[in-house]
């Protein structure tokens, strides 16, 4: 499903932030990545669906080489990803509504169809009320909740969450993490990247530790394994 | 790409043209002002030409018969000048015509008649490109039976270098303008595009291709070039209207007139729309180019 072989990948301004990484996900898993922060998640992460693009090594991705994979034929690997950004990523000038029916639009579906299924997602993960505002109006967790949503709108292959509970209290954090089950059992694998020990210690599932730009630790079931 | 999905676009240019109210006023302007300056001087211009163009086609050359000639010398001499490069009509005119004219110009107080016609029968030639009358002129001058060849020496070589002259100067204005309008434009277009260079960007992380992104900026900028091009369209024409009228009455009979309002308004208002349209298009077009590379 996702192998990473030997990537390295070095910002301009010289910073390592993944030293020669290896790593294989299999369709369906649930994947914890955690570990300090400036540990290279993020950066991990980010090279899954080609925000950013390796120095070297090989990524390959529901069967797609991100090597050889030309720019024009980006946009229809990340229709295939859905990604919950650490930093939301929602269009300022689209309310909520709009913001998750995008998704949608890029594939060119109906609109009766995007209006029934984003407003279903607006429904889980608690917005169905807001969907006329804008991202301005919201506070992070319902911001954090739209991304989310937006995400699992096409119900995609595979999930990515930059720490999805990041800004969420503790009982919405739960409430998310039961989407998340729910969407992993209908097949969705999931990588999510992760502060929350308490969550990482109750859900059970794959744990992978970076630090300095390596896997140090890569565990099924594993503990958060870090004081929080 | 489905029909829906450019409805879609059109929809989203709309909406972002009046969530954006104010940077479209501003880029809007910039258009109008440069269209106003390209409308008002291509009416000029064209005007220009069109003065020049009457004044070249009066230009002809005056051949005079020897004396001698007769009636098969005169039938000669018309075949050749008929051969010569680059004349294109030949009108015969008579002495007795001749002396018509004069008597028509000068009243009959010469004592001129037709039992004392000093005159000479007289061929009017055209060239078929007026500005190389001159050489036409020598040309002709070198034949037999050619008493002297008139063309208005010195004089229309002045008012021939004055027209080229005036001519690119203003074709060269034209120019400058429209680089200067698509700079300025382009500029003011990629001024609130770098302000949606963070959208561009998610649109793009959420799976949207680059046509995606760029259609319906595209059409926003279709839409400022049109709002742009109402108020230069409708000056142009009220300019324009009043200015003929106005001026239309003196010109009767005279050598040059100007262009007419139909075929004429029709022409500069459609390329002050297509400029209007073309600059936006284009403008939004080389803007969001670069920030589509995510
Ligand atoms: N665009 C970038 N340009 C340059 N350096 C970067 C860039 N993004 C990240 N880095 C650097 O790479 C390193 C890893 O960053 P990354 O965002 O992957 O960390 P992280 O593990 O996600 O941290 P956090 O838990 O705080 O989100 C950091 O030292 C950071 O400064
Ligand atoms: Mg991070």
């Amino acid at each position: 499903m996702i192998s990473m072989k030997n990537v390295y990948k070095k910002y301009p301004n010289g910073i390592v932030a993944a030293n020669g990484i290896n790593v294989e996900i299999k369709q369906g898993e649930f994947v914890y990545v955690v570990g300090p922060s400036g540990a290279g998640k993020s950066t991990f992460i980010k090279m899954m669906y080609r925000e950013e693009r390796p120095t070297s090594g090989d990524i390959v991705v529901n069967g797609i080489n991100l090597a050889k994979l030309k720019s024009k034929k980006v946009p229809y690997l990340r229709r295939q990803i859905g990604v919950v950004f650490q930093d939301f990523k929602l269009l300022p000038r689209l309310n909520v509504f709009e913001n998750v029916a995008f998704a949608l639009e890029v594939i060119e579906e109906s609109p009766k169809v995007i209006r029934k299924r984003v407003m279903e997602v607006l429904d889980l993960v608690g917005l169905k009320h807001k969907a006329r505002m804008f991202p301005t109006e919201l506070s992070g967790g319902e911001q954090q909740r739209v991304s989310i949503a937006r995400s699992i709108v096409n119900i995609p292959k595979v999930m990515i969450a930059d720490e999805p509970t990041g800004n969420l209290d503790p009982e919405t954090s739960w409430d998310i993490m039961n989407l998340f089950e729910e969407i992993n059992r209908r097949g969705t694998t999931i990588i999510m990247a992760t502060h929350n020990k308490e969550i990482v210690n109750t859900i059970k599932h794959r744990v992978i530790a970076v630090e300095g730009g390596l896997v140090v630790r890569d565990e099924v079931g594993g503990d958060y394994g870090y004081e929080s | 790409m489905k029909a829906r999905t450019l409805g879609r676009h059109f929809r989203e240019s709309f909406k972002s043209l009046g969530r954006n109210s104010w940077m479209t006023f501003a880029s809007a302007s910039a258009v109008t002002v440069t269209l106003l300056l390209v409308g008002v001087f291509v009416m000029i211009m064209m005007n220009l030409n069109k003065v020049a163009d009457d004044l070249e086609k009066d230009v002809e050359i005056k051949v005079l018969l020897e004396l001698t000639a007769d009636d098969a010398a005169a039938a000669q001499l018309e075949k050749e000048i008929k051969e010569v490069d680059g004349v294109a009509t030949v009108v015969y005119s008579t002495k007795e015509a001749e002396l018509e004219d004069l008597i028509k110009d000068f009243g009959a107080t010469m004592g001129l008649s037709d039992q004392n016609n000093p005159l000479r029968a007289a061929y009017y030639v055209k060239a078929e490109n007026p500005q190389e009358t001159e050489k036409v002129a020598q040309r002709i001058n070198r034949l037999k039976n050619t008493y002297s060849v008139e063309y208005g020496e010195g004089k229309i070589e002045k008012l021939f270098s004055f027209l080229n002259v005036a001519r690119n100067i203003g074709l060269g204005l034209i120019l400058a303008l429209l680089f200067t309008a698509m700079f300025l434009i382009s500029n003011t277009i990629r001024i609130t595009i770098v302000a949606r260079r963070r959208e561009i960007e998610i649109m793009k992380l959420v799976g949207a291709t680059n046509w995606f992104v760029r259609i319906p900026f595209v059409l926003e900028g279709m839409w400022i070039g049109i709002l742009g091009a109402i108020m230069p369209i409708t000056l142009v024409t009220l300019l324009y209207y009043n200015l003929y009228e106005m001026v239309q009455p003196y010109l009767k009979g005279e050598l040059f007139n100007l262009l007419p309002l139909t075929p004429f308004l029709y022409q500069v208002n459609g390329l002050i729309l297509m400029m209007g349209i073309f600059i936006g298009v284009w403008g939004s077009f080389m803007s969001v180019r670069k920030f589509l590379r995510v």
